[in-house]
């Protein structure tokens, strides 16, 4: 996306950005750095108090439930479902970035409604779960599952569990209302007449970094 | 003279040339790919047992990253940036290792000085809870008490 660059270019020369990135886009990738940290922070204090515990719940036994299905025990897939949409919709709102470049308005228009579809599929699928999960007795400061031994668990596999996730699916929830501003925009003609659509790749950062955490919470809470 | 303008006026010529829609779909199936390969293992240690989960842990952290790094280098473009813009991100990154290694020791190191040192701790979370309807039923001992 940046401009050809000349054989020899001083970056630190003064005049020009280093990063050869227009400002709000690098500010939006500090953005990112910093909020990085911050699902570092809870991701790593989780595996902390892990590692030191004797015990924990079994993933595969807490997760298994997938919806109409009753008790059939189906570890693992309704998660890879909220996975291979969340993975889907941000192949979308990459394509959507792509048609941005060509300048073609309609296209951007499509993909952005598909993303923002698998926005809130994803989130449904969430809102599914954590219900399951309620009714099964699980909430901050209550754990009705026992530790893979067997033995009685502490609350800070729920703890978890509901902080990360939650402080995650708001992140999306936060992507989508971005997302339906920018389709706003986008079908006002804003970017059109703008001559570039580089709020929409602003957005797609942010949403590819939700993707990114998913990929994080969902190693570390139902394969670890 | 040519300064501040020179990022955002993006060259509409080449920046076609540069976004073409292949790579995006390689990326989408290996990231697929990938995650197919995790349930994979997962499953297939959940039936017989296989693969140790230590093994896998390793694994799949490895998997994870090689996720990450295609989702931050294509979708997120930031393979096609210069170099200073890659290493003002990839170096402040790298505190996440140093992060992971100080934490997560500390947190085994609290776990086996506990043991050591609180016999009681140990010895309840070896105490296995009564299976199916067992909960339930009135408990034939006080909490607290000795068995």
């Amino acid at each position: 996306m940046a401009q050809a660059i000349p054989a020899g270019q001083k970056w630190w020369s003064g005049g020009k950005s280093p990063f050869n990135v227009e400002y709000g886009k690098l500010m939006m990738w500090y953005f990112l750095m910093s909020d990085a940290f911050t699902f570092g922070a809870f991701l790593i204090s989780y595996g902390t108090i892990r590692f030191s515990s004797n015990s924990w719940p079994d993933p595969n036994e807490v997760f298994r439930a997938f919806p109409l299905m009753g008790s059939l025990h189906l570890p693992l897939v309704f998660v890879s479902l909220m996975t291979f949409i969340l993975i889907m919709s941000s192949v979308t709102m990459v394509l959507a970035v792509a048609a941005g470049h060509a300048g073609d308005q309609k296209k951007v228009t499509f993909y952005m409604i598909l993303t923002i579809i698998g926005g809130l599929m994803f989130l449904g699928c969430q809102a599914w779960e954590w219900t399951h999960l309620h009714e099964e007795g699980a909430w901050w400061g209550r754990n009705p599952f026992l530790n893979i031994n067997g033995s009685k668990a502490s609350t800070n596999f729920t703890n978890f569990f509901f902080t990360i996730t939650g402080f995650h699916g708001f992140h999306v929830f936060s992507g989508v209302v971005i997302n339906i501003i920018m389709l706003i925009k986008n079908l006002r003609g804003d970017f059109a007449r703008r001559g570039h659509y580089l709020m929409i790749e602003k957005a797609g950062l942010y949403w590819h970094f939700v993707d990114l955490v998913w990929v994080f919470v969902f190693t570390c809470f139902y394969l670890l | 003279m040519s300064n501040v303008d020179t990022t955002t006026s993006h060259g509409h010529d080449n920046a076609h040339a540069q976004f073409d829609t292949r790579p995006i779909w390689r990326t989408f199936w290996i990231l697929l790919g990938i995650t197919m390969v995790e349930l994979a293992l997962a499953t297939l240690h959940l039936k017989t047992g296989f693969p140790p989960k230590y093994v896998l842990n390793g694994v799949y952290l490895i998997l994870t990253c090689a996720k990450a790094f295609y989702i931050i280098a294509e979708f997120m473009h930031l393979r096609h940036e210069i170099k200073n813009m890659i290493m003002t991100i990839a170096v402040p990154a790298l505190l996440f290792v140093w992060f992971l290694i100080a934490f997560v020791s500390d947190g085994n190191s609290y776990r086996e000085l506990r043991n050591r040192y609180d016999k009681y701790q140990l010895e309840q979370n070896d105490k296995k809870v009564a299976p199916e309807g067992g909960e339930h039923e009135a408990p034939a001992v006080k909490p607290g008490s000795p068995e």
